[in-house]
């Protein structure tokens, strides 16, 4: 009866002395791991969003998040004139991604999307295009 | 310092003044501190960091939390006793800073030629030579480790509140049933200095090899076991099972009144840690030749050992409790006193 309570006892004392394994978050970044699912990212190509407004991914998407309307550039070409994701609706599931068939959306390491207002969550094309 | 008040010189009740003000702000601070040190310590042992925002590696938490507490609301339930609500943080902490009055804590040291012994309710007697102190000290430490218990008892009947009255209730059972132990393991301590006097009973254990904890091991894990249920701390936190009683008798208490039952708590362990430290780890006798210091190293000890058990061990259930303390400890501390007289009288 005694002998686990100390058994109890020396395990509790030589955690004492492990390394932490604690994130001190917003000093230290966490490492993100390959193939995790952030905030979206439209692909450019020649300067252009990949897309071409083929309306998969809002067809595909669980959590209807996504708004595609398409328009018709100066060489006849369809290209997604709106593009927007509720990211108040968004689940992360990556099908979007998985769906497109021209390779122009994909998912970013970005994971803090706190944000003031409401409206300020339905991201647009422009803030959309991945950064060059 | 030519004055004298009662027959006893000016410096002596000086003295007694400064004694005062230094050991109460050695609790408050050990207090304030005993929160950081029980937050960083489980955080380690649960291989976690605790506090480390605030200044470097979260120093200054206790003065947060403090200011935090003081500037929070003061709720009073509509349908509480007032003035006995007011009154119970009271009632709950005093009793754990005062019995602080009676602990020797260093050895007798000379100011301006007269002798000042480190202990608030002493005086060096010039003319038989030797210290004066209240010569019934561990009843009067009894006395106060029964008095806390009020104070919670109270809190839990004024607060007008199911939770609380039963967390109340609870806490008076445990007290009562755990104190009966705890003052039987001291019982065999005096039984050997023969005394009751903290001063002897310290004097008594000069030298590492003569401290009682030797000469009564069963008394003192008794006393330590008992300590820790008196002062309701996990595994023995019953009062405030948070699962079954939401927070026990502070249910209705916010602010600085709930600051002041915590505070309570802690002022308890230290007081308890001093208890045990004087009467089984001879008080300030101890390895090292710098009294205060061998003092202060013991009480910190235990305290140590109070985070260390809640790091470790699951709440008792109510009736284990119960059966620990009437079937298993009080008969261990009454044969203890059995057969530590029996031994006294064989080998005088």
């Amino acid at each position: 009866m005694i002998m686990p309570l100390l058994q109890g006892l020396k395990i509790t004392f030589s955690h004492m002395f492990k390394k932490t394994i604690t994130l001190q978050y917003p000093h230290e970044r966490p490492n993100i791991p390959p193939g995790f699912r952030g905030l979206h990212a439209l692909n450019v190509s020649h300067d252009k969003a990949k897309c071409v407004a083929c309306y998969l991914c809002p067809t595909v998407c669980p959590a209807k998040c996504i708004t595609v309307e398409a328009g018709e550039d100066a060489n006849h070409d369809k290209y997604a004139a709106k593009y927007e994701i509720d990211m108040l609706r968004c689940i992360f599931c990556g099908y979007c991604v998985e769906a497109c068939p021209v390779d122009a959306i994909r998912m970013t390491d970005t994971f803090e999307l706190a944000n003031m207002k409401r409206a300020d969550f339905v991201f647009t094309k422009e803030t959309l295009l991945e950064k060059k | 310092m030519g004055y004298e008040i009662l027959g006893l010189p000016l410096i002596y009740y000086l003295a007694m003044l400064g004694k005062v003000i230094v050991v109460f702000l050695f609790v408050l601070l050990t207090v304030a501190y005993a929160t950081y040190a029980e937050r960083k310590i489980i955080g380690h042992m649960q291989v976690r960091l605790g506090p480390m925002e605030t200044a470097w590696h979260g120093l200054l938490q206790p003065i947060a939390d403090g200011l935090k507490l003081f500037f929070k609301e003061e709720i009073i339930p509509s349908q509480a006793s007032k003035l006995v609500f007011l009154l119970s943080p009271f009632i709950a902490l005093v009793p754990a800073f005062i019995a602080f009055a009676v602990i020797p804590f260093g050895d007798t040291i000379e100011i301006a030629g007269y002798k000042i012994p480190l202990q608030i309710a002493a005086y060096y007697d010039t003319a038989a030579g030797k210290v004066i102190d209240v010569n019934v000290g561990v009843l009067y430490i009894l006395a106060m480790a029964g008095m806390g218990v009020y104070g919670i008892v109270l809190a839990g009947w004024s607060s007008n509140n199911k939770y609380s009255l039963l967390g109340g209730l609870r806490s008076a059972a445990q007290v009562i049933s755990y104190e009966l132990a705890a003052s039987f393991a001291l019982v065999a301590v005096f039984m050997l200095s023969e005394s009751l006097s903290l001063q002897k009973i310290v004097a008594d254990q000069a030298g590492v090899f003569g401290w009682y904890v030797w000469k009564q091991p069963l008394a003192f894990i008794l006393f330590c076991i008992c300590s820790v249920a008196e002062t309701n701390r996990t595994p023995f936190d019953l009062p405030e099972a948070e699962n079954e009683l939401v927070a026990g008798f502070g249910t209705e208490y916010s602010s600085m009144k709930y600051a002041m039952f915590f505070m309570a708590e802690y002022a308890n362990m230290v007081t308890v840690s001093a208890v045990a430290a004087t009467f089984f780890l001879g008080g300030w006798q101890g390895p090292t030749p710098w009294p205060i210091l061998n003092f202060v190293a013991k009480v910190y000890f235990f305290m140590f050992c109070f985070i260390w058990i809640r790091a470790t061990y699951p709440r008792y259930r109510y009736d284990q409790l119960m059966r620990l303390g009437w079937k298993v400890f009080l008969p261990l501390a009454l044969l203890n006193i059995v057969v530590t007289g029996i031994v006294v009288t064989l080998f005088k």
